[in-house]
């Protein structure tokens, strides 16, 4: 049976509603592209959960590493200033 | 990420041999005792993936044969709507077969892989379906029953503390409940029916009960996995504990439709506030989970034929993309 390549994996992302982004909501084989879409709509779609769907072949998708979490998001660790709650503003001062 | 999880499993687990493999289970624990999740590419110890591995595929696995039980009935639902209810029901277990595959891909084996131990019948599945349907009234129960205990087992396991598992199980059980409803409505209308429709029903409940109850597995005390699995959080609650819910939830179901739960000790007991029951007959159980049930061989069968007649489509759709591949190319 190995000698039967098995059908490429892809990543689906679900637009739930108009006004909303894709999200990603799990993963499905198919042949190529335009069969991904049709197999998401059966398996994730059942109850009207979507009305548009990417899929991406999952081989295309690069990920960071969560061992190197630390170093990746560190940089933003010591910026409170980046937060309006940073500012101390005296309480007569409105719509600030 | 789902297969990203599976090519680089993450740094932190090529070098556990040179680093301190006691202090990367003290995190993990760590992460686990505060509620966090564990996702793919996380560290994990091997003993958790394979657990998991084992549990999500069988979960998988219970998923797809059961939709050969029901399967039997979909030409001969006694009317169209029930028709189209069971055809819905049947396909929502083959998307729960498939979102459960999709998570235990995530951990490092392929689809294929699994399918292979499914027909090979080195993978379990929920030993409930190798029980046959012999009447219109079993699919009745199966949904009310069965779907009512893997309900009761499932709901749990939304909280798992593996992310992907967990999602699925979210997924799952949104569609669980239209599954137990629509077979206790059949129960229903077999119960409130003509005395033969009814006594349909009866032997429905007596054959589709003590399966049911063995659905939770072994007594506590013959588990040896809860332990652990409880201090991973893969499961939150014990076999009996489900177990006692199940019937206390259920036995009162069974007295609205007039219908006799098969157990002879079966009690109401005021002071624990819970039905106490019969002694369960585990070798019936342990003989069904060794390949000797009713319906066992048939039902491995079934699958294998599928995988096999199903090769030519799977070769032909990917021959195919790759002639629209190339044509693709040649033209850009």
């Amino acid at each position: 049976m190995s000698d039967h390549p098995e059908w490429p994996l892809f990543e689906v992302f679900i637009r739930s509603r108009q006004g909303l982004e894709h999200k990603h909501v799990g993963s499905i084989h198919a042949a190529d592209s335009r069969m991904a879409i049709e197999h998401a709509r059966d398996v994730y779609t059942r109850r009207q959960e979507g009305i548009s769907i990417w899929v991406v072949r999952s081989s295309e998708v690069t990920a960071s590493d969560p061992a190197d979490a630390d170093a990746l998001f560190e940089p933003a660790r010591d910026k409170v200033y980046r937060h309006p709650t940073f500012y101390p503003i005296p309480p007569e001062v409105k719509n600030l | 990420m789902y297969t990203q999880g599976l090519d680089s499993l993450g740094k932190e687990s090529l070098h556990v041999a040179s680093t301190d493999t006691t202090a990367l289970e003290a995190r993990f624990q760590g992460k686990i005792d505060a509620d966090e999740k564990i996702e793919p590419k996380d560290w994990m110890p091997d003993a958790y993936r394979h657990t998991l591995l084992r549990q999500i595929s069988q979960h998988a696995h219970s998923e797809i044969v059961g939709m050969l039980p029901e399967g039997n009935w979909i030409t001969r639902a006694p009317s169209l709507r029930r028709k189209a209810v069971l055809i819905a029901k049947v396909q929502d277990e083959g998307g729960h077969g498939m979102y459960l595959y999709s998570a235990a891909e995530t951990l490092g084996l392929s689809r294929d892989q699994m399918l292979q131990q499914l027909i090979a019948g080195t993978a379990k599945y929920s030993s409930i379906f190798n029980y046959p349907t012999p009447t219109w009234a079993d699919v009745g129960a199966i949904g009310w029953l069965v779907d009512g205990a893997a309900i009761m087992n499932q709901i749990p396991i939304c909280r798992c503390s593996y992310g992907p598992y967990a999602r699925a199980m979210v997924r799952i059980c949104k569609e669980e409940s239209f599954h137990q409803r629509q077979g206790f409505e059949i129960m229903m209308t077999l119960a409130r029916g003509t005395p033969a429709q009814k006594e349909m029903a009866q032997a429905a409940l007596n054959r589709w009960w003590w399966p049911s109850v063995m659905m939770f597995g072994p007594n506590d005390a013959e588990s040896k996995h809860t332990a652990q699995s409880i201090k991973w959080k893969i499961k939150r609650f014990t076999n009996d504990e489900l177990r006692q819910h199940f019937i206390d939830v259920t036995v009162p179901q069974a007295e609205f439709l007039g219908l006799k739960v098969p157990d002879p000790d079966l009690k109401w007991d005021a002071a624990t506030e819970h039905y106490t029951f019969g002694t369960i007959d585990w070798t019936e159980f342990q003989n069904v989970l060794k390949g000797n049930g009713p319906c066992n061989r048939e039902r491995l069968e079934t699958r294998r034929r599928a995988y096999e007649d199903g090769q030519w489509v799977r070769d032909a759709a990917l021959a195919h993309a790759q002639k629209h591949k190339q044509r693709e190319a040649k033209a850009a």
